[in-house]
């Protein structure tokens, strides 16, 4: 029988605050990190993004630290972990995971002066690493958008394999002119601040993020047991999702399977809701073929924007202050019901006992990864 | 009691050659990594004109894989076999490429092409796609090959029953330089699996 | 407009990496998309591209590729009315 794995610590860097209870305020209000950005090192044209203030995340920064040359990324990351990382909780049986999809990207823009080498994810790892006194080699995933999910399955099936004990895992990506052209050239940015599973939606609002957590097998203020997951492709195509929502239908199946759960003891779900037109029909397909219809479901993306390698982990973070606090938040910029099988979209914040929840999430590459989480009392 | 796991082939692409199992088994004279890749391909018989719009890490890893996967894969059922790859480079040789297309305002054509390959990931998809894997599959970064992760992490999977078999490889490649290694992992075969072993296929 | 469809012919096989085709295997009201050349969506994307970088043509809606695109001639009479290059 394998030991019990909890999520003890939290912790999350966005624009809606430096720590998890600032988020959580903001969330309530019904406020959204996304905002118009005209800045035109970063698009040609206006676009919506949710975006960290450069001043705020020095003026936080520099009360940990005024050493040493990080990116802004490497401190976001590491005001991350900070409040939760203590010496006594690392040893050599102490995973670090990184989760990211294009780490410090921003090093390969001419501009900046940085050597290519800057941009290695090997590097970022070890600068933050380095920062804490981490003992073991840095565990880097770099899987598109299920990254930040991954990252807790990976946690999970390596402490309960004995291979470590516990493990810090962070997660970051930033908004850059790079990841901005990119999802452009696809089409599918927004014009408008995205509305997940909306009728009239039109593609992600990109964002940035980082989030923190400790995954342990001490119960000592453990928030949530990680009870189940399951990281399955499509096997259909590189950037389109299955039509039937294959390989997210699996990944829930076999989460299910492991936790020893049905999708009627399911109480929310945090969704992976880019505001794609495939993406969130792919999902409403996908929890219609499980029975997971009725089960309250919200994006946290109308928030928070999309924050690729980060948002599995951020949304994960969120989702269990929701269930701690019994309390479901309403999916952000959603208005007209856009998908063909009925799912139940939150339109209000509401008050519900939440005892298991389930994280998903989809990415280019035909991936995904559903986690279920039960919170413990 | 966990079972023993076993490495039941191996193969390795570099320096224009390519070797299965310890055997050398193509090569060609030296020359750039697209007209290498292109001679394997039309020499393993690959058929799979989908090739052609990979970018060189997916196509290093899609003719590793090819080559372990090609006997072991039947198409008419489903092949429980979870892809769990690595490297150091992550996407970043596609990565400048895609940079380069953006970096002149004056000449600011993004290539959604080039783009999706920005992820080293996607050499996970383009095998799902081509075996009809639907399995579990993930890509780590490491500082250099890993391979007490791999078997770690590998044996987990086989034990835990998420999978059946486990494809593992090391793709690396980073501006015509590159080392592909890869082998497959199943509970019956003849080289037990364990670091040490993995190593000497990683050298042969 | 027929060296148009021979050069669009030219530039969609080099553009889209279509290996084992030449220009002759093209013919001028072949379906591009779903049967004959099989091309995808992210094919489609890129041809919204080369409208842009080759013929300064600019897609307000990305949803007109789908007409433009049918086949060789659909989409030089479309280049051939509105190119600005």
């Amino acid at each position: 029988m394998f030991k019990k794995v909890y999520i003890s610590d939290t912790n999350c860097i966005t624009p809606l605050g430096f720590d998890v209870a600032s988020n959580i305020a903001n969330i309530e209000k019904g406020n959204t990190g996304i905002q118009k950005h005209e800045n035109t090192n970063l698009m040609p044209i206006p676009f919506y993004g949710a975006v960290i203030n450069n001043t705020d995340l020095e003026a936080a920064f520099s009360k940990i630290t005024t050493d040493g040359n990080f990116t802004k990324l490497e401190k976001m990351m590491i005001l991350a972990l900070y409040p939760m990382v203590d010496s006594s909780k690392i040893s050599k049986k102490t995973a670090f995971i990184l989760s990211t999809t294009k780490g410090n990207i921003t090093a390969l823009e001419k501009q900046n002066g940085k050597s290519i080498d800057k941009a290695q994810l090997s590097d970022l790892a070890k600068t933050v690493a380095d920062f804490f006194g981490f003992q073991t080699e840095p565990i880097i995933i770099s899987n598109a958008c299920v990254s930040g999910v991954l990252a807790i399955a990976i946690a999970k099936r390596m402490i309960q394999a004995e291979v470590y004990e516990n493990a810090f895992v962070v997660a970051g990506d930033l908004v850059s002119e790079f990841v901005l052209s990119g999802f452009n050239s696809f089409q599918a940015m927004s014009d408008a601040p995205c509305k997940p599973y909306s009728a009239n939606r039109t593609g992600v609002s990109l964002g940035e993020a980082a989030a923190a957590i400790l995954v342990t097998t001490d119960a000592t203020n453990a928030k949530v047991e990680v009870v189940g997951d399951g990281a399955i492709n499509d096997a259909n195509h590189i950037s389109g999702p299955s039509r039937t929502g294959e390989g997210l239908y699996r990944s829930i199946q076999s989460a299910f399977l492991e936790s020893a759960i049905s999708a009627d003891q399911i109480d929310y779900i945090s969704a992976h809701g880019t505001a794609t037109p495939f993406n969130d029909e792919m999902e409403a397909i996908a929890f219609n073929r499980l029975g997971l219809e009725g089960v309250p479901v919200n994006s946290l993306k109308g928030y928070y924007g999309h924050t690729l390698g980060a948002s599995g982990l951020l949304e994960t973070v969120i989702g269990i202050e929701s269930v701690a606090q019994n309390r479901l938040f309403q999916s952000f910029g959603f208005d007209e019901m856009g998908v063909s099988q009925s799912i139940n979209v939150i339109q209000e914040n509401e008050t519900k006992k939440c005892d298991y929840f389930l994280k998903t999430a989809s990415g280019f590459g035909g991936c995904n990864t559903a986690v279920v989480f039960k919170k413990v009392s | 009691m966990e079972n023993k796991t076993y490495i039941q082939s191996f193969c390795s692409i570099q320096n224009n050659s390519i070797r299965l199992n310890g055997e050398a088994v193509f090569s060609t004279e030296d020359s750039d990594f697209s007209d290498f890749s292109k001679k394997a391909y039309q020499h393993f018989e690959i058929g799979y004109p989908k090739f052609f719009k990979m970018d060189n890490l997916s196509k290093l890893a899609f003719l590793g894989s090819e080559l372990l996967l090609k006997k072991v894969v039947e198409s008419d059922k489903e092949n429980d076999i979870a892809l769990l790859f690595a490297n150091k480079s992550s996407s970043l040789d596609t990565d400048l490429k895609y940079q380069n297309s953006i970096s002149d305002s004056e000449n600011y054509f993004p290539s959604p092409a080039v783009f999706v390959y920005t992820l080293p990931n996607i050499c996970l998809g383009e095998i799902a796609i081509k075996n009809q894997l639907k399995s579990e599959n993930s890509f780590f970064i490491f500082d250099a090959f890993n391979p007490e992760f791999l078997l770690q992490y590998a044996n987990v999977l086989l034990n835990t029953k998420k999978a059946a078999k486990v494809l593992c490889g090391w793709v690396e490649y980073f501006n015509e330089e590159y080392k592909a290694f890869l082998y497959l992992v199943a509970d019956e075969g003849t080289i037990e699996h364990d670091k040490n072993n993995i190593e000497i296929a990683f050298n042969k | 407009m027929e060296a148009l469809k021979q050069e669009l012919k030219g530039k969609i096989i080099e553009v889209l990496n279509l290996e084992d085709i030449s220009v002759a295997d093209i013919n001028d009201n072949d379906p591009l998309f779903g049967e004959g050349l099989g091309l995808d969506s992210i094919d489609a994307l890129e041809l919204i591209v080369l409208l842009d970088k080759d013929y300064g043509i600019k897609l307000t809606d990305p949803k007109e590729g789908k007409n433009i695109f049918q086949s060789i001639d659909t989409m030089a009479a479309f280049i051939e009315a509105n190119r600005t290059k």
